[in-house]
C-alpha cells in the first residue's frame, strides 16, 4: 500500500474515507445491534446469537480462505465448488468412517488448490480465469460423483453438526479456533509476511527473492481446504449432500464479507477481524430483514448497497 | 460468420512504453509486433484461431460419429440456443478488451427477460423498451461507479448482480410469479419465427455481431476500447475519453444483456425468473475461450461468437452420447477453459511482461 494515492488537496475527505475503510464495518455491525435490540423481539437472547453464529461459520469459514487469496491480489472463485465437491466425496466415503471420508475430502481439496494454484503461479493465468475454470468443473465432478441429493444418517457426522461442547456448538468453535489460525498465520509467520509481499507488488517479492510460486500454491491449497471444511459442516449441519446447491454463490459471499471487512482488492492487505465482521454484518442485515418480514430480494439489494458503499470508502487506496 | 480480426493490423497507435513499463499485452506488445520471427507469428495465429480450428475438428468429428448431429434440425436448435449466450458474450467482448469485466449480465439477462414478458400486455414497444432501458440504466450505473468513482469493475458488477436479481425477485412476487407473452404478438414472432429457414434470433444475432465488428475495428470508438485496454494511462494522456468510452461500454453490455433476455423470453413465450444464474461466467468462459485477453487490450467479437459456438456444441455432443450425465459437460466445458488459458498463456507469454 502506497502513500501515494492519497492527494493532499482533500485531507479530511481522505481521513474520512480511510476510517470508513477501517472501521466502518465494525459501526455496521454496531449500528445493526443497536437497531435490532431496540426493535426486533427476542433478540437479546443467547438462543438467537447461537442460531446466527450457527449460520455464519461456513461463509466464515471460506471467507478466511478467500481474505488470503485477495491478500495476494488474487480471487478464488472455486470455493462453492469445493463445497459441494466435499459434500459428495463425504457421502461417498462416510462408510469408511468419519476421518477415512475427511482424509479422501482433503485430499480432493489440495488437488483443487493445487491446481487453482499452479493455473495461478505456475503457468500465470489471471486468478479469476483459473478459478472459474475450477469452479465449473468442480460443480460437475461433484454432479457426476453423487448424481442428487442424499440423506445422511451417520452419528458422528450428526454430533458434528448439532453438538456442542459446554454450550458452544461445535461448528462456531471449529471457525473460531480457524480465524485464530489463519490470523496467527497472517500476522506472525514468514508465510504471512510473504503473502502480503506478493500481494503488495509481485515483481518486487520476485527481485527480492521471495518463494513467490510456492506461496502462492499454498494460498491456493489453503482456501480450497477451508472451503472444503465449511463443506463438511454444512453437509453435516443438513444431514444431506447436496452437490447440485450447497455452496451456490458463495464465492460471492466470501468475497462480499472479505472487501465488506476493509481488504483491499488489490492486495498487499488482509484484515482478518474485519473479514469476520464482515461476515456478522452480512448475516445480520439478512436476519434483521426476514425478522421484520422484509422479503428476501430486499436482502440482495441491501447487500449489493454495502458492497458499493465498502468499496467507495476503500477507492483510491488501491491501484484498480 | 464475418471473420474481421482485430489485433494485428488496425491495433491503436502504440503506446509510449516508457510511460509506465508495465503495459500489460496490448497495445505496448503490438507496437513490438511487426517484425518479430515466424514462432511469433505463430502463436498469435494459433491463440486466434485455435478455437476456430478445435470447433471445426469437433464439428467434424461430432458429424461422423453421430447420426442426428449434423442434422438441420439439431443445427438450428443448437444456433438459436447459441444466439442468447452470443448477444451476452458480444457486449461482455468489448468489456474484457477495456480490461474490466462484467458480472452482472447474468441478472441482466433474467431482468430483461421478464420485464419484455410483464412489458408486452402493453404493447410490443414497450415489451422491447423497457428490458433495454432498464438494463441499460444499469449497466450506465455500472459504467459512472467504474469510470468516474474509480470502482473495481469486478466489485460494482458483482453489485449490480445482486441489486438486479432483487429487483427481478421484487417485480416477480419472490419469483412465484411467471408473466407470459402474448400469443400471436409481434414480440413471439420475433422470438420464435424464421425467415428464409433461419430463426429470428439467429438473424439478429448475426447483424449484431457484424456491427460489433465494424464498430470494433473501424471507428474511432473501437480504436479507443483498444487503447484503454493496452494501455489506460497512456490512452488518457492521448487525449482519449477513457471515462466516456468505458461508460458507454458498460452501458452496451447492459443494453445487449436485456435485449438477449427480452429475445429469450420471447423465444420461451415467458418471463422465466430462474434463467441467466451462471450465464455470466459462460459469456466470460466464451470469451476467453475465443482468444480475447482477459487482460485487455487484445481481442475480436468473431472469436467470442467462435467460443460461444464451442461451448454449444460440446454441451451437444455430450447430450448426443446420451448415456452420460449432463454433469459431465461442467467437467468437461471446465477442463476445456483450463486448456485454453494455459495454451493462450503460453503462447503469449512473449506479449506478457512478468
Amino acid at each position: 500500500m502506497t502513500g501515494i494515492a492519497v492527494r493532499p488537496a482533500a485531507p479530511d475527505r481522505a481521513r474520512i474515507g480511510h476510517w470508513l475503510q477501517r472501521y466502518g464495518v465494525y459501526a455496521g455491525v454496531g449500528l445493526l445491534l443497536v437497531v435490532n435490540t431496540a426493535l426486533t423481539p427476542h433478540f437479546l437472547s443467547v438462543e438467537n446469537f447461537r442460531t446466527q453464529a450457527v449460520q455464519v461459520a461456513p461463509v466464515l469459514i471460506v471467507a478466511l480462505g478467500m481474505a488470503l487469496a485477495i491478500g495476494t491480489e488474487g480471487v478464488d472463485l472455486s470455493v462453492g465448488a469445493v463445497m459441494a465437491l466435499s459434500a459428495s466425496v463425504t457421502a461417498l466415503y462416510l462408510g469408511y468412517g468419519l476421518p477415512g471420508a475427511l482424509l479422501v475430502v482433503a485430499l480432493f481439496a489440495a488437488a483443487v488448490g493445487l491446481a487453482n494454484g499452479a493455473l495461478v503461479a505456475l503457468v500465470g493465468v489471471q486468478p479469476i480465469v483459473a478459478t472459474l475454470a475450477l469452479m465449473v468443473g468442480g460443480r460437475g465432478l461433484a454432479q457426476v460423483l453423487l448424481p442428487q441429493l442424499e440423506d445422511i444418517r451417520n452419528p458422528a457426522m450428526a454430533s458434528l453438526g448439532s453438538g456442542d461442547l459446554l454450550g458452544v456448538p461445535y461448528l462456531i468453535l471449529i471457525a473460531a479456533g480457524l480465524v485464530l489460525l489463519v490470523a496467527f498465520a497472517v500476522r506472525r509467520t514468514t508465510f504471512g509476511r510473504q503473502l502480503l509481499a506478493i500481494g503488495d507488488n509481485r515483481t518486487a517479492a520476485q527481485l527480492a527473492g521471495l518463494p513467490v510460486k510456492r506461496v502462492l500454491m499454498v494460498v491456493y491449497v489453503c482456501s480450497a481446504l477451508l472451503a472444503a471444511v465449511a463443506g463438511v459442516l454444512a453437509t453435516a449441519r443438513l444431514q444431506a449432500s447436496d452437490p447440485t446447491s450447497l455452496g451456490n454463490l458463495m464465492e460471492l459471499s466470501a468475497i462480499t464479507a472479505v472487501v465488506v471487512g476493509g481488504t483491499p482488492l488489490s492486495g498487499g492487505q488482509v484484515r482478518i477481524a474485519g473479514t469476520v465482521a464482515g461476515a456478522v454484518l452480512i448475516q445480520l442485515l439478512t436476519a434483521t430483514l426476514i425478522k421484520h418480514d422484509l422479503p428476501p430480494s430486499w436482502t440482495q439489494m441491501a447487500q449489493a448497497a454495502v458492497i458499493v458503499l465498502a468499496v467507495y470508502a476503500a477507492r483510491g487506496r488501491g491501484r484498480r | 460468420m464475418t471473420t474481421i480480426h482485430g489485433t494485428s493490423k488496425g491495433a491503436p497507435p502504440p503506446a509510449p512504453e516508457e510511460l509506465l513499463g508495465d503495459a500489460p499485452g496490448g497495445a505496448a506488445a503490438e507496437a513490438r509486433a511487426p517484425g518479430t520471427g515466424r514462432g511469433e507469428r505463430l502463436s498469435a495465429l494459433a491463440q486466434q484461431h485455435g478455437a476456430l480450428a478445435v470447433l471445426v475438428v469437433l464439428t467434424a468429428a461430432a458429424s461422423l460419429g453421430f447420426d442426428s448431429f449434423a442434422t438441420g434440425d439439431n443445427f438450428s436448435n443448437m444456433a438459436v440456443s447459441s444466439a442468447f449466450l452470443a448477444i451476452v458474450a458480444l457486449g461482455m467482448t468489448f468489456v474484457i478488451i477495456t480490461g474490466g469485466i462484467d458480472l452482472s449480465v447474468g441478472s441482466l439477462f433474467a431482468l430483461g427477460g421478464v420485464l419484455a414478458a410483464w412489458g408486452s400486455r402493453y404493447g410490443t414497444v414497450v415489451a422491447l423498451l423497457l428490458p433495454l432501458a432498464v438494463c441499460g440504466t444499469i449497466g450506465l450505473v455500472n459504467g459512472l461507479l467504474i469510470a468516474r468513482a474509480r470502482l473495481a469493475p469486478f466489485i460494482v458488477t458483482l453489485a449490480a448482480m445482486l441489486a438486479a436479481r432483487g429487483l427481478l425477485l421484487t417485480l416477480t412476487d419472490e419469483g412465484a410469479e411467471t408473466y407470459l407473452v402474448a400469443e400471436g404478438s409481434f414480440l413471439a414472432e420475433l422470438g420464435q419465427g424464421s425467415t428464409l429457414g433461419v430463426a429470428h434470433p439467429v438473424w439478429i444475432t448475426v447483424a449484431l455481431f457484424a456491427a460489433g465488428a465494424v464498430v470494433l475495428r473501424r471507428t474511432r470508438f473501437g480504436q479507443r476500447v483498444y487503447a484503454i485496454g493496452g494501455n489506460e494511462d497512456a490512452a488518457a494522456l492521448m487525449g482519449a475519453p477513457v471515462a466516456r468510452t468505458k461508460i458507454t461500454v458498460y452501458a452496451v453490455s447492459g443494453l445487449l444483456a436485456g435485449l438477449a433476455g427480452a429475445l429469450n423470453a420471447a423465444w420461451l413465450a415467458s418471463g422465466v425468473t430462474i434463467l441467466g444464474a451462471g450465464m455470466e461466467l459462460e459469456a466470460i468462459a466464451a470469451v476467453v475461450i475465443g482468444g480475447t485477453l482477459l487482460t485487455g487490450g487484445l481481442g475480436f467479437v468473431s472469436g467470442s461468437l467462435v467460443g460461444v459456438l464451442l461451448l454449444k456444441v460440446i454441451q451437444n455432443v455430450i447430450n448426443q452420447i446420451g448415456s452420460l450425465d449432463s454433469a459431465y459437460q461442467q467437467v468437461v466445458s471446465g477442463a476445456f477453459l483450463a486448456v485454453v488459458v494455459v495454451a493462450q498463456t503460453w503462447l503469449g507469454r512473449r506479449r506478457r511482461v512478468l
